[in-house]
């Protein structure tokens, strides 16, 4: 719809595409200065300290100094380092991050691509991410990079199967894969979001803490698609100095920079029209403009990423094993249950 | 146990290799024992059970002159008392047996006592330096130690 | 810039099963300049060599050079962090060579400096043990608390972190007339805050998944390898000078000897050594109330400053209990106003030597883990 809205203003097909792509970029961007600025602050009062408070007012222009640090510093490649494959990593990684962004639906107006398998092409995409990881742990020709990369796909990978679980039982309860419909569904005041049963009978109660463990386990495992401590250990800054972005620097780490806050965007903005009914206002038909709608979402997703962050600072990391075995022996087996019964009550219903 | 019985068990057990034992106020007492049968009095010194020293506290290297020192502080967390061991060896010739597989305190500490003053302790399994650099000449805390003039195109004295 | 260089890399002589890794002299959580070189096999460590002397100023050397006082800046160096604590064990090996005996309100003021300094050690032991666990939080707030610390040992030596204060036979400087409040105020203080690193990070289920069962040191071997301090308490093994040798008067203090019981999993794993430390904050505490209501007010810190520091032939050993562990100096002396010679035996250059030992078999994260357990500071290892 927003491609036919942007046509209509401008004639020309490749322009209004250009214009489709670029606006997402232009939304990416803007967000991923307030979430820098969001991290370094809410990291700061959590460490009961005051944060950037001299660059603009109160800290505000941090995150402009930082883009601005970032580019003009000199672009190192190490000399044994496999150079097509190094220089190719970040923005890899980046486009993984950046093509989920097709298919958000910021309101039922506003979707770049409305396509019927948008659930699936999300989740598809976002493991392109893990080649640009791999791709730059190895790449680097460092040991402690290898290492970082190693870890990264065990955890990314396995951290994938109870998502996509979580991600089936919504889709099984929503009976479809389009991400706008998933949101029109949950239309109402907030008992029928996800989270809550969805729309149904009111003896759906007995089934809300099941509905809330399958969304406690999506948010557990995006965590740790995301590489967020607790499960930063491919990033893991005590150990193995940065991982698998050890060796790069200037533009091409700001790209993993960037990458890693649109993941959490992206997952954040799964979470919040999954579970939390996407672009609808809480009140039902209240303050349900269709300006308001975006507002909504927004602010539902930079909840979630503020959850996020605030969890990166307070909680230490775990280890690798550790990791394998909540994934595979504790996330896994609570999803199928979930799933059972979950679909027990559609078929209730 | 004073340092005094603790002398005359030693005497008794090992005869003359314990040479002399000095007690002055308000120095610590010291005995002074020979090299050539110090592995078996520090072996007896950790098996004995009225003796029982567990825990090698200090292994120092001193300096006497004429005479290179080696000195043991040892300490007994059952009986709690302390005794002090002097091996005095030559200037040319500094070899101690090494009581590293006794009390594995003594590895690192007589690694540190070749690097600083030059005695070899024999059997140690990896008498290397450790506190300089791996290939430092000389040996620092020796009376008659010149600094040397430069290291590896480096200047030494500053 | 140079012209371009091909690396070559010799293929015949990969092994392709343990891989050696250098975890170098720069490093955010070796603590210092600790150069180690670990041999892995895939995740599992299987040997490790530890490489020091990249911090080495032979100050015992320098000391064969300078009168007995001037040592005392030199020896604030070695364990940068709980300085006065250094000071300590020296200056009472010449007292007792010389047979001085200090006044009342120096032994007293000397105490609650120490148990201070304490304090401030293990909190920054506790934060950077966090801290390798990815904890970053705990760090802040415990370097908050220690300022407290700082402010007060700043008003009464002139130096935040070096202080340069003992002297033989009393101190530099005498107290100010609000220093027992004052101390009182960071006391309530300190056991206001720490019980939140309770909660933060020593009960986190995730903490205690990184550390229990992780580095186990059995009591023998900790014995064995010279361990003193929290490594040798949290092991089980109930030895504290200030208990067992009683120096200075420390018989007149109430306070418990804290031991590790392997609570949360085996007695000598990480856990247990971090929770001795922990438990030794709340004991200084206990001191620094009782040394505050017994210090008496009136006397010179000075009086017994002898005009000449010359300490007659002899050798003395003489120790005290470090934060880290036991801190011990041989002093040598042939009578003249310079040492003939001074070894300091340093709780850190024990306490590392037992690295290789309990560290083979765990995963690489836990000898992270097991390093900062050891709390060591490379001032001291290295001298």
């Amino acid at each position: 719809m927003e491609y036919n809205f942007i046509h209509s203003l401008i004639d020309n097909t490749i322009l209004a595409i250009i214009l489709i792509t670029l606006l997402p970029l232009g939304f990416v961007v803007i967000y991923a200065l307030i979430a820098i600025l969001g991290e370094l602050k809410i990291a700061s009062f959590v460490q009961e300290r005051l944060g950037p408070m001299r660059t603009g007012w109160k800290g505000t222009m941090q995150p402009v100094a930082e883009v601005v640090k970032l580019l003009q510093k000199e672009d190192i490649t190490p000399d044994a380092a496999d150079k097509p494959l190094f220089n190719l990593a970040p923005f890899l990684m980046f486009a993984g991050a950046f093509a989920g962004f097709a298919v958000i639906p910021f309101s039922p107006f506003f979707i770049p691509a409305n396509i019927e398998l948008g659930l699936f092409y999300l989740f598809a995409i976002g493991s392109l991410a893990v080649i640009g990881l791999v791709m730059g742990g190895w790449a680097s020709n460092n040991k402690y990079s290898l290492l970082g990369a190693m870890r990264s796909v065990a955890q990314i990978i396995s951290y994938e199967v109870p998502a996509a679980m979580a991600i089936l039982t919504v889709a099984m309860m929503a009976n479809s894969l389009n991400l706008n419909e998933i949101s029109a569904n949950q239309s109402g005041w907030f008992w029928n979001w996800y989270i809550f049963g969805g729309p149904g009978p009111i003896w759906k109660i007995f089934f809300i803490p099941f509905t809330i463990g399958i969304a406690l386990i999506y948010l557990v495992s995006s965590l740790a698609e995301t590489n967020r401590t607790p499960f930063d250990i491919p990033e893991g800054e005590s150990e193995i100095v940065a991982g698998y972005h050890t060796e790069y620097s200037g533009m091409k780490f700001a790209m993993f920079f960037f990458a890693e806050y649109a993941n959490m965007f992206i997952v954040a903005s799964i979470i919040s029209y999954l579970f939390f009914g996407g672009w609808n206002s809480p009140f039902g038909d209240f303050l349900n403009y269709w300006w308001m709608q975006p507002i909504w979402f927004i602010l539902k997703s930079f909840f979630f990423v503020f959850v996020a962050i605030w969890l990166r600072w307070t909680l230490p990391r775990l280890r690798v094993d550790q990791l394998m075995y909540m994934s595979w022996k504790v996330l896994l087996p609570m999803s199928f249950l979930c799933f059972l019964v979950l679909g027990i009550y559609m078929m209730l219903i | 146990m004073t340092a005094n019985e603790i002398y005359e068990k030693l005497k008794s057990q090992f005869g003359e290799s314990i040479l002399e034992f000095t007690d002055e106020a308000p120095s610590d007492p010291f005995i002074v024992v020979q090299s050539n049968k110090f592995f078996d009095i520090c072996l007896f010194l950790r098996d004995d059970e009225t003796l029982a020293f567990d825990y090698l506290v200090n292994l120092s290297s001193v300096d006497y002159g004429e005479k290179l020192a080696a000195v043991y502080h040892f300490y007994s967390l059952t009986f709690k008392h302390r005794i002090v061991l002097k091996v005095f060896v030559p200037r040319d010739n500094p070899k101690i047996p090494s009581v590293e597989t006794i009390w594995r305190t003594a590895d690192w500490h007589e690694r540190e006592a070749y690097d600083m003053m030059g005695i070899i302790f024999e059997g140690h399994h990896n008498l290397i330096r450790i506190l300089n650099p791996y290939d430092w000449e000389g040996y620092p805390l020796r009376k008659d130690y010149q600094t040397p003039e430069e290291y590896h195109g480096m200047k030494v004295p500053y | 810039m140079g012209e371009k260089r091909k690396i070559e890399i010799d293929y015949s002589q990969l092994d392709s099963e343990r891989m050696r890794l250098n975890v170098g002299p720069q490093h955010p959580s070796t603590h210092g300049v600790l150069r180690l070189e670990v041999e892995l096999d895939g995740e599992i460590v299987t040997d490790v060599v530890p490489h020091i002397g990249y911090l080495h100023r032979c100050f015992e050397k320098h000391a064969e050079n300078m009168e007995y006082p001037q040592v005392v800046p030199y020896i604030d160096r070695m364990d940068y962090i709980s300085s006065m604590n250094n000071e300590w064990p020296y200056i009472m090996g010449i007292e007792k060579l010389m047979g001085i005996k200090v006044p009342e309100k120096v032994e007293y003021l000397r105490v609650i400096v120490a148990e201070l300094n304490r304090i401030a050690n293990h909190q920054i032991a506790i934060a950077t043990f966090g801290l390798d666990a990815g904890a970053f939080t705990p760090l802040l707030w415990l370097f908050r608390d220690r300022e407290y610390i700082l402010a007060i040992l700043e008003k009464l030596s002139g130096g935040r972190l070096l202080y340069n204060y003992f002297r033989v036979g009393g101190m530099a400087n005498d107290i100010y007339p609000t220093f027992k409040e004052e101390v009182l105020d960071v006391v309530k203080q300190i056991r206001k805050t720490m019980p939140e690193i309770l909660d933060l990070l020593i009960n986190n289920k995730i903490f205690i998944d990184r550390t229990a069962n992780v580095g186990i040191l059995p009591a023998d071997v900790a014995i064995n390898y010279g361990c003193t301090g929290p490594m040798l308490r949290g092991s089980g093994v109930n030895y504290d000078l200030r208990r067992t040798e009683p120096y200075s008067i420390y018989d007149r203090f109430d306070f418990e000897v804290q031991v590790g019981k392997g609570e949360m999993g085996t007695v000598g794993d990480c856990w247990d050594r971090n929770i001795v430390r922990y438990r030794e904050v709340l004991e200084s505490c206990k001191i620094i109330e009782q040394a505050v209501q017994q210090m008496p007010t009136e006397g010179d810190i000075k009086e017994a400053i002898p005009k000449k520091v010359r300490a007659p032939k002899g050798e003395i050993y003489c120790k005290a209990e470090n934060p880290k562990g036991e801190l011990g100096f041989y002093i040598v002396s042939d009578g003249k106003n310079n040492p003939y010679r001074i070894k300091a035996r340093a709780t850190s250059f024990n306490n590392l030597s037992v690295l290789p030992e309990i560290s083979k078999g765990y995963m690489f994260a836990d000898l992270i883990m097991i390093l900062g357990s050891i709390d060591i500071v490379l001032g001291e290892v290295d001298r």
